[in-house]
């Protein structure tokens, strides 16, 4: 198993460095981050001593090395746009994004996954039909467009949560935490709710689709054929077994939160990493960018390799099959 | 053969299942009379779609809708169990009814261990402790067979080979000490040569304990090593009963003579059913009369007229008009 893992770990490095090369090569189209810094009425001289001094005018793959070296380092440059240490500035975005991000996904998974054994155990039922038609709406309807509608019925109309912000926070240590205040946690409310609302449709249409296929396994029958309460049918024999399939898109459902964590950030102000990124890419901030872009990426690729071990954990057969494969 | 018919374990009456479809009414079991005495292995053969499954999962309450039990009785030790709601019939699953299915590779939770699936199983039923209940599982796992069942308690359904799951199948099947069993083809998947093991196992262990078992197969030779009586189905009705040796020597439904006779091995194991050219009709086209007059040589006009001929057209042993009557063909 330590082999299977240091593998896919290579595997996951190679990766990192393919997407950082992608992203690095898309930021020319952006702009140039000199226009935004000198403004129009700039001396060539300036310009180019400027381009210089930020390694610019090497080849590409140059500064693309440059960056990595100095990033595995824990050093990922300085701000174009607030001329400060982009490490310090990530540090001081992320606990926004991950305490909103623990919020909704929490949220997510569990309504998912209760929506979703809910509505395959009574599948005939009124409230199973009523769940997945409106399940549609979660789907269909884009995150932005939710979230403006939550702004509309419950901070314009009714008045009765923020439209935007975190509310206060307290400080612990470096970490500022939304979750002790009143207006901390209000605030979090209606972001969460629309960062989540995508997430846990799919995972409860996953979920139900899951459960009724493994609810036609022969080892379903036989369970019932023993005699087994219903309860245990349910939830020792089908829902278990309906999981593990279902773990792979949950991980990677909790990454996409991060990251599409940006229209909801944008739609409501939420000082985090995702608003963070838009307005770097409005400064042409490569730094910025640089370093968000493979942030996103490690943790995409963490939440891999980590669902890939708990695989080993939940699934007998895999213990066997796996280090078979690899051998 | 000395077994108790008059108290028998499991008593169908005139059962009938029916399914509604949008093609109308079908009656994949129509009016299925059969007792099965405590100890009685009895064989049901039939070609595939002729309501054996059907007729299997009617008894143990497994039906799965849209299909019902829409007339005819169930008796288990003489109690009617077909009124039973579904909770109460819960409860006699796995206590009083087994049931073994034809694919062991899949009947198991590939995610529980052996051992927690017979525990889950015994202490539904038995009102025992963990301790108890795992000597007990134990105990199941040697009775049929499994080497070294203390260890193999722990093993996940994947690291027993089919011969040896379908064996945990049986001890699963059998650790609340049901008082019948039914067993739905459950060799048909394995290999030949550990077919002949599990048989001989299951008629040993239902032997000893008294156990009735009703077999459905397609495979003559088991019928004839481990039947004691045989009973051929055909598009949901009965065609013929009997004691399995004067069955599969003198059948005389022309059904059962097509499929049976010309099967000299029958008795020497692991002979097929024959074809008989032409096919079951379907339950959506079923002729009046007899269903099968159409591949039927003696068919004459009673018996594509009228009401389809009962197991009581020759005194209760075949569903036929003009039964082959064996004096005649044999002279
Ligand atoms: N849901 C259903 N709708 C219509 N017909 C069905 C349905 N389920 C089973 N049948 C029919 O019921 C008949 C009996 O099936 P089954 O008992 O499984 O046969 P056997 O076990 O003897 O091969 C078959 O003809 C099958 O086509
Ligand atoms: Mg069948």
């Amino acid at each position: 198993m330590l082999a299977y893992i240091l593998r896919r770990a290579a595997q996951s490095v190679l990766v990192l460095l393919v997407v950082g090369l992608i992203a690095f090569s898309m930021f020319r189209f952006i702009g140039d981050p000199i226009d935004n810094m000198l403004g129009q009425e700039a001396q060539q001289e300036d310009i180019d001593r400027l381009r210089t001094e930020l390694g610019l005018d090497a080849p590409l793959l140059v500064q693309y090395v440059r960056f990595l070296s100095s990033a595995v380092q824990g050093d990922f440059g300085v701000s174009y746009g607030q001329g400060r240490p982009v490490a310090d500035i990530l540090a001081e975005r992320a606990p926004a994004t991950l305490e909103l991000a623990l919020v909704s996904g929490t949220l997510a998974i569990s309504f998912g996954i209760v929506f979703g054994v809910f509505t395959a155990i009574r599948r005939n039922g009124f409230a199973a039909q009523a769940i997945m038609s409106l399940s549609l709406i979660g789907v269909s309807l884009p995150t932005f467009l939710i979230g403006i509608l939550l702004i509309y019925v419950f901070s314009v109309e009714l008045g009765w949560l923020p439209s935007f912000g975190r509310g206060e926070t307290v400080e612990l240590g470096w970490w500022t935490t939304g979750f002790a205040t009143r207006s901390g946690l209000l605030a979090l409310i209606l972001p969460s709710i629309t960062l989540g609302l995508y997430q846990m449709t799919l995972i409860m249409r996953l979920v139900r689709s899951e459960m009724l296929e493994v609810l036609r396994q022969d080892y379903i029958r036989f369970a019932r054929a023993r005699g087994l309460r219903t309860r245990t049918v349910y939830f020792r024999h089908a829902l278990v077994n309906t999981l593990v399939p279902v773990t792979t898109v949950i991980g990677l459902q909790l990454g996409s939160i991060i990251a599409f964590g940006i229209v909801t950030e944008t739609v409501f102000q939420w000082p985090g990493l995702g608003l963070l990124f838009v307005n770097a890419i409005q400064f042409v901030d490569i730094p910025v960018m640089a370093a968000y872009l493979m942030l996103i990426s490690v943790m995409f690729v963490l939440i891999n390799l980590f669902v890939d071990v708990l695989y080993f954990f939940i699934d007998p057969r895999l213990r066997v099959d796996r280090s078979e494969a690899s051998a | 053969m000395g077994h108790d018919l008059a108290n028998p374990v499991l008593s169908l009456r005139d059962l009938t299942v029916e399914i509604k479809t949008r093609r109308g009414l079908l009656k994949p079991v129509d009016g299925v009379s059969f007792d099965i005495a405590p100890g009685e292995i009895l064989g049901i053969v039939g070609e595939s779609g002729a309501g054996k499954s059907m007729t299997g999962n009617a008894v143990i309450g497994l039906l799965d809708p849209p299909a019902r039990i829409a007339g005819g009785e169930v008796r288990l030790a003489g109690q009617r169990i077909d009124t039973l709601s579904s909770e109460e019939m819960r409860r006699l699953r796995g206590k009083q009814i087994g049931m073994i299915f034809q694919d062991p590779l899949t009947s198991l939770n590939p995610l529980l261990r052996i051992g927690d699936q017979l525990t889950e199983t015994i202490r539904t039923h038995l009102d025992l402790g963990a301790n108890a209940a795992r000597e007990r599982a134990i105990a199941a796992l040697d009775e049929v067979g499994i080497p070294a069942a203390e260890e193999r308690i722990n093993s996940y359904p994947h690291e027993f080979s089919g011969g040896m799951r379908q064996r945990a199948v049986i001890a699963l099947t059998l650790c609340a000490e049901p008082s019948l069993v039914i067993a739905d083809e459950p060799t048909t998947a394995l290999d030949v040569s550990v077919q002949a093991q599990i048989i001989a196992l299951l008629k040993r262990l239902c032997r000893q304990r008294g156990v009735a078992v009703m077999l459905i197969t397609h495979d003559i030779g088991v019928i004839a090593e481990a039947a004691d009586r045989i009973a051929v189905m055909y598009a949901g009705r009965m065609a013929e009963i009997g004691d399995v040796a004067e069955v599969l020597r003198r059948p005389r439904h022309p059904y059962a003579d097509g499929l049976l006779s010309s099967t000299p091995a029958a008795s020497a194991g692991q002979a097929r059913l024959r074809q008989i050219p032409g096919a079951m009709p379907r339950l959506t086209a079923l002729p009046e009369g007899c269903a099968f007059a159409a591949r039927c040589e003696r068919a004459q006009d009673r018996c594509r007229q009228g009401a389809a001929p009962r197991l009581e057209a020759d005194n209760g042993r075949t569903a036929c008009w003009f039964p082959i009557q064996h004096g005649e063909v044999e002279a």
